[in-house]
């Protein structure tokens, strides 16, 4: 990568680098900041435009890249052209221009450095799309010039219609955005590749491709939504609400070229087709016509300046849609002819606008006489824009009339395509005329609240460059603009050109003389409709576009509301029926799918007697919670029937670690369900009603199928032969993880990061508990709490209380037991924690909260904290020795009486995972039982607990 | 019959009997409906583990470690962090209904008795629409 290529990468982040300098050095109201900043950025990137100028006009492709996303094929990289240098140029320079009008242009109220950084993050943006050597990379840009678009035409953000402009141009431009990622996706899957160089080789693949048309409409909604090709044209006359210089530079100059920049640069892959052809000629044919009509009857002259931008960007699609070599030259020719005549006018419509305090052309007459050189910039201009010889406009124009006249086939085509290019330069003459004659003269001005004088120095100064530019072309093009125009097309082509020739006399021929009827009968029309209709009294509201936008919008939101207020009608039920069926119609899919799924493949185990008898106690146990439900206390104690049947399924299975979580949780999870019992009815109330029968049967037959379902599918499963990873925990377990259990091993150290997520989990859920309910207990005046709790003493229960305090350190100790020997043998910091909890649960419950407060002041929340931690630090430990998060290591020391003693940094892990069981399990339980109930509950709620008192 | 069947109909029927409790309209009915379709579940993912008699994972030297000798360890390492969870989840669960209960007066799920006042799906749809707002 030479010099020059990194020139590239400085090329589009420099803006980036010079907006977040700024954002971080200079006061948001420092005007001179500010307005230096951007200058200098701006005047930078013109340096280095220039700078890499020679190099590209002889010919050479600029390629920098650094890898980003291999994998995805994205590459972050930049790639000059001939074509990306002409914009890059036109950025740059036209950028600068900008900044130093805007500098004048703002008002004191303004914010200044929102408004410059905004713009250098747009400059950044456009180099980008410009500039972009992939085309995922592109799209990217491409969104950030849409956003970038949305917060400059947004920037008077407390006006309205700044507001609804800006989100309509973001929500078309980002749509479009939209399609042209699919197409680009579709594209870069047809060339196997995203790189542009790839891409533009492999055009006869893209084309001969079925998904070639698919791919074309895509990346062409992109490029007509950006560039406002009718019908997506409507947002770009709203998005006028943006101060002038945006005006000027995104919507006349740059970004609303970016679309026609996309029909150039993908012409070499896409171009040369039928449906191109059609598709791109067609648009922009009816752009160039609507946008040109409507312009005659706009009274403001942004709003007539925006349907003319629309018109000859139309022109711009016509012309690449042609198909034709020398007609991409005439496109090219016209983007630079556009940007330099309407960024002026946009200039001087901001300069009158600035000075008079109106756009409005029934206000603005007779402004010759007050700001004669500003009028005779204009008057230029304008001319440029009708297509009037000596200025840039005209050449382009001369082209266009000549191509269109060329192209040949396509039978009515013939005909139609000069035939409307003719009546919209008659149009735009007629606009143009309008712009000055209503603006310069005709009589006097009409109700302004200042006399018009002419405008600072500085403020004209970028005016009258640009109208001298178009000067400069329209008189000497082949050497004012011919290099420059031939990289740009012969890169936009993608071939070597054919001969032409740029002069601004070709003799006497067919374009001239439409040229000379169009001024002609321009001129007709423009002073005809004055004289006859009187144009000042015509209201013309093409709000058709705008209508339409805003139903849809409309509609999309309502379907949006109606879909939500369906699916969420505030009723749990609802919901929990709605996951259930879905979940039962996903499972159902195999069984649909293939029909002999429930043949039986494998041998299976046959069941003895007392297999049978526990699981009948099991499945009875189940269902008869079903039918007891509302009688809460008995139904728990079936619950825990189930849920030791199920332990016993973990002691048979061969699974010691389950069967003793199991049944430890299981006792935990009953006693807080009986604690809890208190505060909740006793008996639960039934649903009454004509509808509550039927849910309940309806119900019944979701949870029938819910359960068949389930049972099948397992039963499927568990005919079929197993593969697994499993052989690999088993023989690395002892070699590796230094413990012969191999479910504790995978624990604390396979997938120990798993368990860190979860302890966590378990501790958030402890603090949660104890949060909601203490929240509860401060709120509500009738749950009053008092550190004794409700069983005070031993009075309950004397001898449970007693057993209770003996068996503690037994548990203790039987705990520390199952901790240290975990590794090897069932247990570990699950279990261990669990007994801990359960002996100190006991405790609580049968002495009391008062008894146990008076005698212990630990708090169990700071468990949880010490538990997470420890964790933590042992996985972060073993990044001091040089090895990955929660690499362990271990050894055997022998501590006396005990013995050997599996000490790896696993264990401490483990330590973690104990004390944060022990501490969420006792913060959860302690804050259930800590609720004291009131006097004025009603009986049945704590009848629950009447056998305790 | 097989252990197989025993294991995979138990599941069905926890998880059958764990829908209908779910899909009740007081609190704790739903916490007793959620913790029998954990009892499912946990057997479920245990199970993809096939069914082992006498082999629990405890890796000895004079057996070879794989999969003829020991039962699979690892849907036991993510059922026996699974338990644990279920039960944080049910402790939440209760807190949230009992404060829930007492912010409210009612055990109801959706906060407000539905089948007392015979409203229909339209109206409490309405309800709850407006307790949105």
């Amino acid at each position: 990568m030479s010099l020059a290529a990194s020139g590239t990468a400085v090329l589009v982040l420099l803006p980036f680098a010079a907006a977040t300098l700024m954002m971080a050095t200079i006061s948001p109201r420092s005007r001179r900041g500010a307005v230096t900043g951007a200058a200098l950025a701006t005047l930078a990137g013109c340096g280095i435009v220039a700078g890499l100028g020679p190099e590209v006009l002889a010919g050479n492709v600029l390629r920098w890249q650094i890898e980003w996303l291999p994998q995805i094929g994205l590459a972050f990289g930049f790639r000059m052209d001939g074509l990306a240098w002409m914009f890059a140029w036109l950025i740059c320079a036209i950028g600068a221009l900008v900044v130093l009008y805007g500098a004048y242009y703002l008002a004191p109220e303004d914010p200044p450095r929102r408004f410059f950084v905004f713009l250098l993050l747009f400059m950044g943006a456009m180099l980008g799309v410009v500039l972009a050597d992939n085309l995922l990379l592109l799209v990217v840009f491409w969104e950030l010039t849409s956003l970038t678009s949305f917060l400059l035409i947004g920037y008077w953000h407390q006006r309205g219609e700044a507001r609804e402009g800006a989100r309509m141009a973001l929500t078309i431009t980002g749509a479009g955005g939209l399609a042209l990622l699919a197409g680009v996706l579709l594209i870069g899957n047809i060339a196997g590749s995203y790189d542009l160089d790839v891409v533009l080789a492999s055009g006869d693949a893209i084309r001969a491709h079925p998904l070639y048309l698919p791919a074309l409409v895509l990346v062409l909604l992109g490029c007509f939504t950006k560039s406002a090709q009718f019908p997506f044209h409507f947002w770009l006359p709203h998005a006028m609400a943006a101060p002038t210089p945006v005006s000027a530079y995104l919507h006349s100059a740059t970004m609303v070229k970016a679309g026609v920049f996309l029909l150039a640069r993908l012409y070499p892959a896409l171009g040369g087709s039928e449906p191109w052809f059609w598709i791109v000629t067609l648009t922009g044919l009816a752009t160039l016509l609507v946008g040109a009509y409507v312009a005659i009857f706009k009274h403001d002259l942004k709003g007539l300046l925006a349907y003319s931008t629309i018109s000859h960007l139309g022109l711009i699609t016509l012309l690449f849609g042609l198909d034709e070599p020398l007609a991409i030259v005439a496109g090219v020719f016209h983007i630079l002819n556009h940007a330099t005549f309407k960024a002026s006018l946009f200039m001087a419509a901001g300069i009158i606008d600035h000075e008079t305090g109106s756009r409005d052309m029934r206000q603005l007459n007779g402004l010759w006489k007050y700001m004669p050189w500003t009028g005779a910039l204009a008057i230029v201009a304008a001319a440029a824009m009708a297509g009037v010889p000596l200025a840039n406009g005209f050449l382009s124009k001369e082209m266009f009339f000549a191509e269109t006249l060329a192209k040949e086939g396509h039978g009515l085509m013939e005909l139609v395509l000069p035939a409307g290019a003719l009546i919209a330069a008659i149009f735009s003459v007629a606009y143009s005329t309008r712009f000055i004659h209503d603006v310069f003269f005709n009589g006097e001005p009409v109700g302004l609240t200042r006399t018009p004088h002419e405008p600072p120095r500085f403020m004209r100064a970028p005016v009258e460059l640009l109208v001298l530019l178009c000067i400069a072309v329209g008189l000497a093009p082949a050497a004012v603009i011919g290099p420059i125009l031939a990289s740009a097309s012969r890169a936009a082509v993608g071939a070597p050109l054919p001969e032409y020739q740029l002069a601004l006399w070709h003799g006497f021929n067919a374009p001239l003389l439409m040229s000379v009827a169009a001024l002609v009968a321009g001129l007709l029309l423009y002073f005809g409709l004055q004289r006859f209709i009187n144009l000042h009294r015509i209201v013309h509201l093409p709000r058709g576009g705008r209508d339409m936008f805003l139903f849809l919008i409309d509609r999309i939101v309502g379907a949006a509301i109606a879909c939500t207020r369906a699916m969420q009608n505030g009723s749990l039920q609802r919901y929990l029926l709605l996951l259930v069926v879905l979940a039962v119609l996903a499972g159902s899919l195999p069984f649909v799918r293939s029909g002999s799924l429930l043949e039986p493949i494998a041998s299976s185990t046959p069941a003895g007697a007392v297999e049978l008898i526990v699981w009948a106690i099991g499945v009875l146990t189940a269902v008869a919670t079903v039918f007891v439900h509302r009688q809460r206390l008995l139904v728990l104690v079936l619950l825990g029937a189930t849920g030791l049947v199920v332990t016993l399924a973990f002691v048979y299975l061969s699974a010691p670690d389950l069967a003793l979580t199991q049944v430890l949780v299981e006792v935990v999870t009953i006693v807080l369900m009986t604690l809890a019992l208190r505060w909740l009815p006793a008996e639960g109330a039934a649903e009454t009603g004509a509808r509550a029968v039927a849910r309940r049967w309806r119900d019944a037959a979701v949870a029938i199928v819910a359960g068949l379902g389930i049972g099948a599918l397992v039963w499927v499963v568990l005919q079929r032969p197993v593969d697994s990873i499993a052989p690999y925990f088993l023989e690395n377990t002892v070699p590796s993880g230094g413990g012969a259990n191999a479910v504790n091993v995978i624990i604390v150290d396979f997938r120990g990061f798993d368990t860190l997520g979860e302890i966590t989990v378990l501790g958030i859920a402890g603090l949660i508990v104890f949060a909601v309910l203490a929240t509860m207990r401060r709120r509500s005046s009738t749950y009053a709490a008092v550190d004794g709790g409700d069983n005070d003493g031993p009075g309950s229960s004397l001898m449970l209380a007693l057993v209770s305090r003996m068996l503690l350190p037994l548990a203790a100790m039987v705990s520390i037991y199952l901790f240290l020997r975990g590794h090897n043998e069932p247990g570990g910091g699950f279990i261990a924690g669990l007994v801990l909890a359960i002996a100190l649960i006991l405790v609580f419950v049968a002495n009391g909260m008062r008894w146990v407060d008076a005698r212990m002041q630990i708090d169990f929340r700071g468990w949880i904290g010490w538990g997470l931690l420890i964790a933590g630090l042992t996985g972060v430990g073993s990044w001091l020795v040089g090895s990955p998060f929660l690499t362990s290591s271990y050894d055997y020391p022998v501590i006396p009486l005990i013995g050997a003693v599996p000490l790896a940094s696993a264990s401490l892990f483990d330590l973690g995972v104990y004390l944060t069981v022990v501490g969420a399990t006792v913060v959860a339980l302690s804050a259930v039982s800590r609720l004291r109930a009131p006097d004025a509950v009603n009986p049945d709620d704590i009848a629950g607990m009447a056998s305790e008192r | 019959m097989s252990i197989e069947f025993l294991i995979a109909s138990a599941i069905g029927v926890f998880a059958g009997a764990g829908v209908y409790l779910l899909l009740r309209a007081r609190t704790f009915d739903v916490i007793l409906g959620l913790t029998l379709i954990s009892y499912a579940v946990n057997v479920l993912i245990f199970a993809m583990g096939r069914v082992r008699i006498g082999m629990a994972p405890i890796v000895a030297p004079d057996r070879a470690p794989s999969l003829a000798s020991y039962a699979d360890p690892l849907p036991q390492a993510l059922v026996l962090t699974a338990i644990v969870i279920s039960f944080a989840m049910t402790a939440v669960l209760l807190a949230i209904a009992i404060a829930a209960r007492a912010a409210t007066g009612t055990d109801h799920v959706d906060g407000v008795e539905c089948g007392a006042a015979q409203r229909d799906a339209g109206d409490a749809a309405d309800d709850a629409g407006a307790r949105q707002r």
